[in-house]
């Protein structure tokens, strides 16, 4: 029988080591990412559940707080946070440490894929063979992913909040680049089919990490009294023990969080505005305990 | 086998041509552009080109649509003249990565002492750089 060697095995030749390429990808990753003392992924295996709108406050209320703060957009197809953020597309500097960030509402650093694209309605596409983009696509991705954390000049970070589009499969990838992270927000709504989403979330997640689960939508404000009016009628999960989920924080709907959003203003910068802002707070806080502020 | 020459003869195919050693022979392997696309979107170089990585190459070489001036290193000046004909074909490169590819061959002509690039100088370039797909 024959004995191969494993391809890790193989010299790599002057002229295309690909092996020892990935490996200075990721060796550019770590020295990038060591200068981060706090990444902070906002996570949900559902959409719609108002992860960048919680990413966005979050950020913001941290740098308001005097933290240095970065925040990468990692839903690269539905991206959001710049004009959340209310950063305008701007020419991103270049220079030989990599690309320099944009800068949002409170000095929150940014990168996005909105920052690129030729117009607010420009879909993602890339430039490949046609057919079979499915075989590549996820790569090209992931690539981008990996570039804006290692090819951004973020400096010395306290924090980089990470904005995660839906789907479990894209936690795992995120979880390849940063194995570790400080802590995991897991953005729900009081519905079943939210909580069951993110129960099988945070089954992804190794037992080390310390991760916490945050309910927006939890309830609204009736405009003419002032109470409390749940949302959705249905409990979190019906089979889950509620002790086992360790509640970050709550977010009332408010309407003035949404106009806040759409006004590229997060409503966290006029903490008296709202519930919503003093939930949004109350949650940067916990945060800020979990990471032994 | 030894590396010999990279090509891009186009619809995202890649040649490659490698030699024995000793005795010169050469073989050459095609593959298809599948298979050259699946290996790029990692965001390695293939078939002798040893520049280093630019920031965020592998987005700025792969995502259509992108801005023109999503970068400020496009507008970046340089000492280095360009010919008309040496524009012009740069002008037929991806906007999105105009600016990149413009650097490129501006380091490239600093670095090797020439003051005006040319078409000739770009074909140098590309092949020396293994940028033959620019």
């Amino acid at each position: 029988m024959r004995n191969f060697r494993t391809y890790g095995e193989v010299p790599a030749t002057p002229s295309h080591p690909v092996l020892a390429q990935v490996g200075d990808q990721r060796a550019r990753l770590g020295q990038r990412l060591a200068k981060i003392h706090h990444i902070v992924p906002v996570v949900s295996g559902k959409g719609g559940v108002g992860k960048s709108a919680v990413s966005a406050n979050l950020a913001a209320a941290l740098a308001l707080r005097g933290f240095r703060v970065g925040a990468v957009d990692g839903d690269l197809n539905g991206p959001s946070l710049a004009a959340m953020l209310g950063v305008s597309p701007e020419p991103l500097q270049v220079t030989d440490d990599g690309v320099v960030p944009a800068v949002g509402a409170a000095d929150v650093r940014l990168v996005a894929t909105d920052l690129l694209l030729e117009a607010a309605d420009t879909p993602l596409r890339w430039r490949g063979p046609p057919g079979d983009e499915f075989l590549w696509r996820g790569a090209l991705e992931a690539g981008t992913l990996r570039e804006f954390l290692s090819d951004v000049v973020w400096g010395d970070l306290d924090f980089l909040v990470v904005d995660l589009p839906p789907g479990t499969d894209r936690i795992q990838r995120f979880l390849e680049f940063v194995p570790d992270p400080a802590a995991v927000l897991l953005v729900t709504t009081p519905s079943r089919a939210a909580a069951r989403v993110v129960a099988r979330a945070e089954a992804l997640l190794s037992s080390g990490t310390r991760f916490g689960t945050v309910m927006n939508m939890a309830a609204g404000s009736c405009p003419h009294c002032g109470g409390t009016l749940p949302l959705f009628d249905a409990p979190a999960d019906p089979g889950r023990d509620p002790h086992t989920i360790d509640f970050w924080g709550e977010i009332p709907f408010d309407h003035r969080l949404a106009h806040a959003t759409d006004a590229g203003r997060p409503i966290v910068l006029d903490p008296d505005a709202s519930r919503a802002a003093t939930a949004l707070w109350a949650l940067t806080d916990r945060v800020l305990t979990e990471c032994e502020f | 086998m030894r590396f010999e020459e990279r090509q891009l003869p186009g619809d995202g195919t890649m040649g490659v041509v490698f030699a024995c050693p000793q005795c010169g022979g050469e073989v050459a392997m095609l593959t298809n552009p599948m298979e050259t696309q699946v290996v790029s979107s990692l965001g390695v170089k293939i078939g002798g080109t040893t520049l280093p990585d630019q920031p965020m190459e592998l987005t700025r070489t792969f995502v259509a649509d992108g801005r023109d001036d999503a970068f400020a290193d496009a507008m970046r000046p340089r000492s280095v003249h360009w010919s008309e004909d040496a524009t012009n074909r740069l002008g037929q490169v991806p906007a999105f990565v105009r600016g990149m590819v413009k650097r490129i061959y501006a380091d490239y002509a600093q670095e090797h002492g020439i003051s005006e690039i040319t078409p000739a100088v770009m074909n140098r370039a590309r092949s020396d750089l293994g940028l033959e797909g620019m």
